[in-house]
């Protein structure tokens, strides 16, 4: 450890804010009900018929997540819960919207997409039950690496090309899977581990030029291994979102590890690099890059470009938006109106006000997790947090960016609020993985012994 | 469904969507207001990793309250990387050591993984035990054989760090 901290943040008042949490959770619940009852009412002029037992049924979900957390993380942060069951049910009401529109694929995604919410909330309650501890996580650093390198490379040899990019493992039976949302939580375990290992030698053993640390050329190897790596994703599954993903991941949790600007410097330097080399020899990525500089060119098929129907939609929703279930989301072409492109809808229905909403509770919800690593004691956890609500803020940044036009388009669902079972799923996940970081974290320190036998007890297992 | 109505609804959504982010912050507000920022004496360089130790607030189970008047209340880092580290003395025990879950968790190459601990007797004399470390425990000058009271303002000594206990 390295690092020399100059001030102790040390919060006061009570520990366990549960029933702020609680009431926060109501709130979130009352915000869905609403924007399904409106959504209903603009469509079909009358209240939607499932309505009362969508409200209970995500009250329910809801509730059971909250008593779980009472139980078994009763010092966790208060705000992660709730605002993660505001965008997960506004999802839904947006995806069940979209299913008004019969052109637009996959039909009736509302009930599916319903079932891997519950899904994803089990997994949630899972993780918060059996792993007690995080640090255990730490046990299983190496493990974790072969095991993330597994999910990103199984699309490439069980996975089927579907629009363009290989992400997706087809299991018979049960669908298709996305291997690499979870990956994403598996490899900021690997990295968490090996930046605590290493994270001295790569801060300490530096050359100083131009104002900056220069790192030690073999101590280079570790970031230009995880660049290769991001780029033959890039170059074999043609998935660009999660080659940007993987790689800035890595970089943010290295500078958060070794405090050194350099890193961050190297990491844009390269995977500039590594993008306007990918985007000139790879016709998909190229394409993507294409689309995005010219965005009001005719497409290959003759009709507008995708990008240029999001700008439209933006457009036609101007500040105030035309009011859930009236927009024209319908012209959206295309495969993904439900997933990739749900922002656009947010942004045609609730317009740039609403959209800002939304952006605010995913900005929220990262500060949570940053203000867990700050939190957090040990250094495993710190990085582990730093390194799971850094993935979800550039998730966040890559899919929004995409489709407000400020980075060329990738392949990426938005959390929570997207179609796509894996992505609901996993983050579910990775948001019980950071709530338990944020248990121990906040948890204040046990009562002292209370007679010598058990202390004496403690001395021989220390 | 009229125009008014559908209108009405449509603003009522965005206003409540703005209200829950709203009160969201107000939840978090204690981030900002409800902390205690201490500043360390050295700063050597910016850090974005601050180490936060929580302040022990815990009911004080019947022994360890048994404060006296003029005993210390607050155990200080005076020396070494973690300079400026305060820890409330609340009756609990406090370990020392390189070992993550450390009530004071050492950067300090000459510190053991778990190298001492600082506990108060029954009186609520405070008593620093050193955990057969391999470079031991410093009271003022003399190395650590047994549990030692530590008097008011004597410097513990654990490899380069300096700790006190402070009223």
């Amino acid at each position: 450890m390295s690092s020399t901290a100059n001030t102790t943040v040390a919060s006061v008042g009570t520990p366990s804010r549960r029933n702020t949490e609680l009431v926060m959770l109501g709130f979130a619940v009352l915000v869905t009900v609403l924007a399904y009852a409106n959504t209903g009412l603009a469509l079909d002029g009358t209240l939607p018929a499932g309505m009362v037992a969508y409200g209970l049924g995500l009250a329910g979900i809801a509730g059971a997540a909250h008593l779980v957390v009472r139980r078994w993380a009763p010092y966790a942060d208060p705000l992660m819960l709730p605002l993660c069951t505001l965008l997960n049910g506004l999802g839904l009401v947006l995806i069940w919207r979209l299913d008004h529109e019969p052109r637009l694929q996959p039909a009736n995604a509302a009930p599916s997409q319903l079932m891997w919410s519950a899904l994803g909330v089990a997994l949630f309650l899972g993780v918060l039950i059996f792993l007690r501890d995080h640090r255990v996580l730490q046990r299983y650093t190496y493990i974790s690496m072969v095991v993330a390198f597994v999910l990103l490379l199984l699309p490439l040899f069980f996975g089927a090309d579907t629009n363009g990019a290989r992400i997706w493992v087809r299991i018979p039976g049960v669908g298709t899977l996305q291997p690499g949302e979870f990956a994403k939580i598996v490899i900021a375990v690997f990295f968490a581990g090996y930046l605590m290992v290493k994270r001295d030698a790569l801060a300490l053993a530096s050359r100083r030029f131009l104002g900056m640390y220069l790192p030690r050329g073999r101590d280079l190897g570790p970031i230009l291994v995880v660049w290769a790596v991001s780029l033959m994703i890039l170059v074999l599954e043609t998935d660009l979102g999660m080659s940007l993903l993987f790689f800035g991941m890595f970089v943010v949790m290295l500078y958060v590890a070794t405090e050194r600007t350099s890193w961050i410097v190297f990491g844009l330097l390269l995977s500039v690099g590594g993008a306007v080399f990918v985007a000139s020899f790879n016709y998909h990525v190229g394409q993507r890059v294409h689309n995005w500089l010219n965005p009001l060119e005719l497409g290959s098929n003759g009709g507008v470009t995708e990008t240029a129907q999001a700008m439209y939609a933006f457009g036609s929703g101007g500040l105030l938006g035309s009011g859930l279930g009236e927009g024209y989301s319908r012209l959206i072409g295309g495969i993904a109106t439900k997933s990739d492109y749900i922002l656009a809808t947010v942004g045609e229905e609730l317009g740039l006000v609403g959209l800002m909403a939304v952006l605010l509770v995913y900005a929220l919800l990262i500060q949570r997790g940053l203000r867990t690593a700050l939190a957090a004691r040990d250094p495993f956890g710190k990085l582990l947090a730093v390194g799971l609500s850094g993935v979800f803020a550039l998730q966040v940044f890559v899919v929004a960016g995409g489709v407000t036009g400020l980075i060329p388009l990738t392949g990426m669902t938005m959390p929570f609020m997207a179609q796509g079972g894996s992505s609901v799923i996993a983050n579910w996940a990775l948001i019980a993985i950071l709530l338990r970081i944020s248990d121990t974290a906040r948890r204040p320190a046990p009562v002292p012994a209370s007679s010598t036998d058990a202390e004496q007890t403690q001395v021989v297992r220390a | 469904m009229s125009e008014l109505t559908l209108t009405v609804m449509r603003l009522g959504f965005l206003a409540v969507l703005w209200l829950f982010v709203i009160v969201a912050v107000q939840v978090i507000r204690s981030d900002l207001f409800g902390t205690r920022v201490t500043q360390r004496a050295t700063a050597r360089r910016g850090a974005p990793e601050q180490r936060a130790q929580p302040q022990r607030r815990q009911q004080q189970s019947g022994r360890g309250n048994r404060q006296r008047r003029g005993a210390p209340t607050k155990l200080v880092v005076t020396e070494g990387s973690l300079t400026g580290t305060t820890v409330a003395l609340q009756g609990q025990t406090i370990t020392l050591g390189r070992a993550h879950d450390s009530t004071i968790v050492l950067d300090d190459d000459y510190a053991s993984g778990r190298h001492a601990r600082i506990y108060p007797d029954q009186d609520g004399q405070w008593i620093v035990e050193d955990l057969g470390s391999t470079n031991g425990t410093y009271l003022d000058r003399s190395r650590l054989t047994t549990a030692m009271p530590i008097p008011p303002g004597a410097p513990v000594r654990i490899g380069k760090t300096v700790i006190e206990l402070r009223k």
